[in-house]
């Protein structure tokens, strides 16, 4: 109990006194996870689209992988990515080991599953609802996708905000691949398992307290700018 | 310019297939150019899916539905009003710009132009609202808009006033004859037979899948040809 209550007066002061580590690994964790969470949905918006409206003979098991793969352990994608961006790789020409690029590429195949499996899934019950409209208009494949995408944009927010939430939490694939190296790749999950680890338990639980503020502010802000639970929209 | 008409619609040994089973056909006929024509026929008689069929709504098991021009033109040129319409999650005059916008008119000339159909339909006030929000009249009318905005040469319509009350149903009818009397050709089923007679150029009575009897509507309410149809008119109960 005192160590909690330290925390968060540990917490408190880091935020009132603008402690500059704090603020530079906070904007670092928004970049890399930001950063992710727009790719992941930019791919997997429209493939869970795509994968509602199209009717294709292996559909059933490519939505069960799809499915399956929210699980994948970021540990073992970032022992991968770590495999293929190192020296030795096949993109170790591009020298993007130990860098928020590979910390960003690690989440994106974190992320993109999840928000395409959450996005396939509310734009599922919108095309039992549109289909027969759609259809009777005589819609190309892309203009049904884009219609679904514009008219459950609310819905897919929330599958953006879940890889987000999935995202500015996660620790183990991006200490991996960007090895919490400070001033270049260290950020607040990376941060809380560096002071767990020297026992500075109240710094460690301090950041940890600053994560889910931040985690809580850039939900609530994105439910401003978008304008969901007001009346008369969706 | 003359646009060629889709018109007529042939039907050459139709069938749709569901489950293993033909739920209708085998369909020989063809629609006239003109007329404005009530689908009618006992429950579950397959009037919704001969005309989903006649729209090529339904994968046909064998035959063809055949327009007069190619079917990607035809369909460019046909609308559906469903008995439960579909409400887009958007506003009512955004709903009805769709079609507009999906070939070609800018966001500018599709809402000049819905907002024109909704001030034909009285739904006007509601141009705002969001869709979903409307009662089943108005829902019904929206649709209508949405159907008619394009200027189709055929409109479908299965049971639009289905549950629908008295004055909205008068509201729909008087846009359906507009439309009509302006030359959209009109095929609408309904159970209804008091708006049967009231709108009907011609009838088609459907019964197991099969067009039964058709003809004009005078003749088929004075003189229906078919033991079915008669029972049918008289309220009996048709199996």
């Amino acid at each position: 109990m005192n160590d909690i209550l330290q925390g968060l007066l540990e917490a408190g002061r880091l935020v009132v006194t603008l402690d500059p580590d704090l603020i530079e690994i906070s904007i670092r964790s928004l970049e890399v996870t930001l950063s992710a969470v727009l790719i992941s949905s930019l791919l997997g918006i429209p493939f869970g689209a795509w994968l509602a409206v199209k009717r294709f003979r292996h559909r059933r098991a490519a939505i069960a992988v799809l499915n399956a793969l929210m699980g994948l352990p970021p540990v073992v994608v970032g022992l991968v990515v770590y495999l293929m961006l190192s020296r030795s790789g096949p993109f170790g020409v591009f020298g993007l080991l130990f860098t928020p690029a590979a910390m960003i590429i690690a989440q994106v195949i974190i992320l993109t599953p999840l928000i395409a499996s959450i996005a396939h899934q509310a734009m599922r019950e919108m095309w039992a609802e549109y289909h027969d409209l759609l259809i009777s208009l005589n819609t190309t494949r892309w203009q049904r996708i884009k219609a679904l995408v514009w008219d459950g944009r609310r819905a897919l927010l929330t599958a953006s905000l879940a890889g987000f939430g999935r995202g500015i939490g996660e620790v183990g694939a991006i200490m991996i691949v960007g090895g919490n190296i400070d001033n270049a790749t260290r950020v607040l999950t990376t941060a809380i398992a560096l002071e767990t680890g020297k026992g500075d338990f109240a710094l460690a639980l301090g950041l940890g307290f600053v994560l889910i503020g931040l985690a809580i502010a850039v939900n609530w802000l994105i439910h401003i700018l978008s304008r969901t639970e007001v009346s008369g929209q969706w | 310019m003359v646009t060629q008409t889709i018109l007529p619609l042939r039907l050459r040994d139709a069938r749709v297939r569901k489950n293993g089973r033909v739920i209708v056909g085998p369909v020989d006929y063809e629609l006239p150019a003109d007329g404005f024509t009530i689908v009618i026929g006992p429950n579950g008689a397959g009037k919704t899916t001969l005309l989903r069929m006649m729209h090529g709504m339904e994968r046909l098991a064998s035959g063809a539905v055949e327009w007069q021009v190619a079917e990607k033109r035809a369909r460019e040129r046909q609308a559906f009003v469903f008995q439960i319409p579909v409400m887009m999650r958007r506003n009512v005059l955004e709903n009805v710009a769709y079609p507009m916008q999906l070939h070609g008119s800018s966001r500018k000339q599709a809402r000049a132009e819905a907002a024109r159909w909704l001030e034909l339909i009285g739904l006007a006030e509601a141009a705002e609202r969001p869709a979903p929000v409307l009662s089943g009249g108005e829902r019904q009318k929206l649709a209508l808009a949405r159907a008619l905005i394009r200027k189709p040469e055929i409109l479908f319509l299965d049971e639009p006033c289905a549950s629908l009350d008295g004055r909205a149903m008068r509201e729909i009818e008087a846009v359906l004859q507009s439309a009509h009397s302006e030359g959209t050709r009109i095929v609408m089923s309904t159970h209804d037979m008091g708006q049967a007679r009231r709108l009907a150029s011609d009838v088609l009575f459907v019964h197991r899948g099969r067009i039964h009897e058709d003809g004009p509507a005078a003749r088929f309410f004075e003189h229906p040809q078919t033991p079915e149809a008669r029972a049918f008119l008289q309220g009996d109960i048709v199996e």
